[in-house]
């Protein structure tokens, strides 16, 4: 199952020229044809948790998600060469005494996800931390994925 | 609940808001997800409000509408660029009128994890009392 959420992996949802707007646009239209397919559409985020939004400058990738209410000791997360992989459990403890519920809006379960990175990563200096529910990594990009400068030499 | 605890998490789409009064700031606001239960003493709210700090976060109770309302600062540095977008980030609001009287000297919010509690006693005179009815 993990091996086809590899390579089930969007490539759609990589950089596009478009600017944000129109970016969100597409993926509110990508939810939209999931919902009326029935996911046999072969969306992205059909089943995928937690969504996750990367960014990058020259030494790192930056990667996040929001995950409210989960504690760091109740996820893992590991990284080889160039992907990334998330699980974990989201609890909602049960509330004790005589509750009565008005709403019911949150969720728990646990979840999965595997993210292929561009390139490769140095392995051994990932960070990763969870600040108010939002779980940040920081992958460093490894020395020969990094770019270079070239030097033209005039003689 | 036991009948989730086997249950795989799905991502969805996080719901904006779209009300009739447009705010001031530019920016998307999104409406948290929350769970509502009462016991005989007190009502408590449960919101799930990722990103947002203590500080930013704004509760009132005006009569008996209660407001909550987050600011999340963006969290990407000045110098990254987008690789892969799959959500926002935004303003978190949300009001809710409730019917009990709410002893409002005694409110309690804690946020922790991202997730907001809020503890709301009942003003004493409301709290039930058990009648007992006698039979002749």
């Amino acid at each position: 199952m993990i091996f086809r959420r590899v390579t089930n992996w969007p490539s759609i949802y990589w950089r596009t020229p478009f600017g944000g707007e129109l970016e969100r646009l597409k993926r509110q239209m990508n939810l939209l044809s999931e919902g009326i397919f029935g996911g046999a559409y072969g969306g992205p985020s059909a089943g995928v948790f937690p969504l996750m939004n990367v960014t990058e400058d020259k030494e790192n990738y930056y990667i996040r998600a929001e995950l409210p209410g989960i504690k760091s000791e109740d996820l893992d997360i590991s990284v080889t060469g160039d992907t990334l992989s998330i699980a974990g459990e989201r609890k909602i403890p049960e509330e004790k005494g005589d509750v009565k519920y008005h709403r019911r809006e949150r969720e728990a379960g646990k979840f999965s996800r595997i993210l292929n990175l561009p390139s490769q990563i140095n392995t051994a200096r990932v960070e990763a931390k969870c600040i108010d529910g939002m779980l940040s990594i920081v992958l460093p990009k490894a020395e020969t994925a990094k770019e270079k400068q070239i030097v033209v030499k005039s003689s | 609940m036991a009948d989730t605890e086997n249950k795989a998490l799905q991502s969805k789409e996080k719901v904006t808001l779209s009300t009739a009064a447009e705010q001031t700031k530019p920016g998307i606001v999104f409406t948290p997800a929350v769970d509502i239960f009462e016991t005989e003493k007190e009502l408590t709210l449960l919101a799930d409000m990722p990103g947002v700090k203590s500080e930013n976060l704004t509760i009132g109770l005006n009569k008996n509408v209660l407001t909550m309302s987050g600011e999340v600062a963006t969290p990407e540095g000045e110098n990254e660029t987008e690789v892969l977008r799959e959500y926002e980030t935004g303003k978190y609001f949300r009001e809710f009128t409730l019917s009990n009287e709410i002893d409002q000297t005694k409110i309690e919010a804690v946020l922790k994890d991202g997730v907001l509690r809020l503890i709301l006693p009942k003003v004493e005179e409301i709290t039930p009392r058990r009648i007992a009815v006698k039979t002749a």
